[in-house]
């Protein structure tokens, strides 16, 4: 019994360190940046696709993929937004405006980023072994490449929280995040910050993506769904609050696990009776303001 | 009197448009080959699906996803009910199951404004989706169904039926006193309350209104699948779809949405098949460049154009 719910609990944490971790960057997008990014799966997908390619074609290690991933897609985020969001921001006439502009646009990001990749890669689906050695823990099995996804996605969270805490940029962005035309008068450059948000978002994705290819098959249409799973935390911790996303991405971990332990079938259907359900009785999520 | 021969000209213009389409496009069936009639009823579909979304998130401004939940609600109508009851009556039951959890889901969505409404739209069509897909498999023990075929002449008639009765609501809503409500809604939605516009009615009227008609469309487009799945029926595109046409074609009038549908529906005949991934990337690219430069649609660009040279004649003169 015991070890039963040690089961439910680990796997639940491993689900939620991934989770946490993509909808960080999508809460870093979302409440900074005003842009609720419907493609943010696709880059996602991409740092995986790129990972997997690495690996098989040029035999790079899946954990140093992350230093081509991450910068690669921190700069296309961070061009994405001082070409086109930012020209969104010039032409919106009020935020509600750029709310809708931008999230339209974004989901015609998906289908050009999708299609490129599809154009790229082919659709079928692709898959590496790394690491996939049994890790014992409490006497249940799990994989040592998610363990290492956990170990990252934490890594990742709280090497963040201290950015944004503890430097001078992200006293910025914290600004920017409440009221970003005063912290413009203050001095802050809104407009570098906003993109250095943006293409900070797109890089948590790719380093997301990359661990996701370690532990699961790849292919160029699976973006969709870790963004729909990116929305669901957000909303659940709260729009724009990233302490919340972490937090949340945990907690629907654990639910995922739970549900799976029940009825697999339903892992999913659970998600979006939730998503469902708090956007009706606490649209704000648990921490939001 | 002006006022008065201003209102039947315009009642006039719209209705000789709309009778010589009909004389054009009723007799095509009894003379031209297949390919034409389904490619036909294909753009009726995708002009209806469009129309209907501008009917509701052109004047409000709230972004609605639930496009494509609305329509596999229909495609199910037909699924369930095609052996039991006459076509015509399936048809219309689809378009009410549709309407009835538009008019559910507008009531529950009441507060939730922007980004949280087409969020909340979008979850419910994967909702929707993974619950049906679990109920299939584990409880009727089925994953998909099988839907009487239909003649290929009478599903063009139909669609040509709803596509008829979808743009003759539209033309009378926005002339009508409702939609005005609806546009002022979409305005400011505290300041309509105070002048006296049920608000909730309003919205949720008008939501269920345009749900009416891409049932229906669902229910005879379904005939032509004759197989179905949850995965087929609450397809994702069928949300995403509709919106681009509608903001391509420029929300601004009436005759937008129907530009924008039957360009993209033609576009998507010719090159899906053996281009599929370049039409979505051709899809993804005008997306982005229509909200980028052209706010008002290909209408806002010909209204452009036309003040332009009329300008030119008056300076000219």
């Amino acid at each position: 019994m015991i070890v039963t719910i040690l089961d439910i609990v680990i796997a639940g944490l491993l689900l939620g360190g991934l989770f946490a971790l993509i909808a960080m960057g999508l809460s870093l997008q979302y409440g900074v940046a005003r842009v609720l990014n419907i493609s943010h799966g696709e880059y996602i997908m991409l740092g995986a696709l790129t990972t997997w390619t690495l690996f098989s074609v040029l035999n790079i290690n899946p954990l140093l993929a992350l230093f081509i991933c991450g910068p690669g897609a921190f700069l296309l985020g961070f061009i994405l937004h001082r070409t086109l969001y930012k020209r969104l921001l010039a032409i919106s006439e009020s935020p509600a405006i750029f709310e809708g502009k931008s999230m339209l646009a974004s989901f015609g990001l998906l289908f050009i980023i999708r299609n490129l990749a599809l154009l790229t890669w082919g659709s079928d689906t692709k898959g590496y072994s790394y690491l996939a050695v049994p890790v014992s823990i409490g006497g249940a099995l799990f994989g040592a490449n998610r363990l290492i996804t956990l170990g990252f996605a934490l890594l990742i969270g709280i090497a963040f929280y201290l950015f944004l805490t503890q430097t001078r940029i992200g006293k910025a962005i914290r600004a920017a995040a409440q009221d970003p035309t005063t912290a413009g008068l203050m001095g802050v450059n809104i407009n570098l910050v906003l993109a250095l948000c943006f293409g900070l978002g797109a890089a948590m994705a790719a380093c997301a993506g990359m661990l996701i290819s370690m532990s699961y098959p790849v292919q160029p249409f699976m973006g969709m769904e870790y963004t729909v799973i990116a929305i669901i935390v957000v909303v659940l911790g709260g729009m724009g609050s990233i302490p919340g996303s972490f937090i949340g991405g945990f907690i629907l971990g654990l639910i995922g696990s739970i549900t799976t332990y029940i009825e697999p079938g339903l892992a999913l259907v659970s998600y979006y009776i939730i998503f469902v359900l708090l956007l009706l009785l606490r649209p704000t999520g648990l921490m939001g303001k | 009197m002006n006022n008065q021969t201003m209102t039947s000209k315009s009642f006039l213009v719209p209705g000789i448009i709309l009778l010589v389409g009909l004389l054009i496009l009723i007799p095509i069936p009894f003379f031209a080959p297949i390919y034409p009639v389904i490619l036909l009823s294909s753009i009726f579909m995708y002009i209806v699906l469009t129309s209907s979304w501008a009917m509701f998130s052109g004047p409000t401004g709230q972004l609605s996803l639930a496009t494509a939940a609305f329509f596999g609600v229909g495609i199910y109508a037909a699924a369930f009910l095609g052996t039991k009851m006459p076509l015509l009556l399936v048809v219309f039951v689809g378009g009410l199951v549709s309407a009835f959890l538009a008019f559910l889901v507008g009531g529950l969505t009441l507060r939730l404004k922007g980004v949280y409404f087409a969020i909340f739209t979008f979850g419910l069509l994967e909702l929707i989706k993974h619950l049906l897909l679990f109920i299939e498999i584990k409880i009727t023990g089925t994953r998909g169904r099988f839907v009487v075929l239909v003649d290929n002449n009478k599903v063009y008639f139909i669609m040509l039926a709803i596509l008829v009765l979808t743009i003759l609501t539209s033309y009378l809503i926005r002339r009508s006193k409702y939609g005005l409500a609806l546009f002022s809604i979409g305005e400011q939605e505290e300041a309509a309350e105070h002048i006296g516009i049920n608000v909730t009615l309003v919205k949720v009227s008008a939501f269920a209104i345009s749900a009416f008609f891409i049932g229906a469309a669902g229910t005879i487009m379904a005939t032509r699948w004759t197989y179905i799945d949850p995965y087929i029926a609450f397809n994702m595109e069928f949300s995403f779809t509709p919106v681009l046409m509608a903001i391509f074609g420029g929300l601004g009038q009436l005759y937008g949405p129907i530009i924008g549908a039957t360009i993209f529906a033609y576009l998507e005949e010719l090159i899906i098949t053996k281009f599929p991934y370049q039409y979505m990337l051709l899809f993804g690219s005008i997306l982005v460049i229509s909200v980028l430069y052209l706010p008002n649609g290909l209408v806002g660009l010909i209204q452009k154009w036309r003040v332009r040279t009329a300008g030119g004649e008056n300076a000219d003169s």
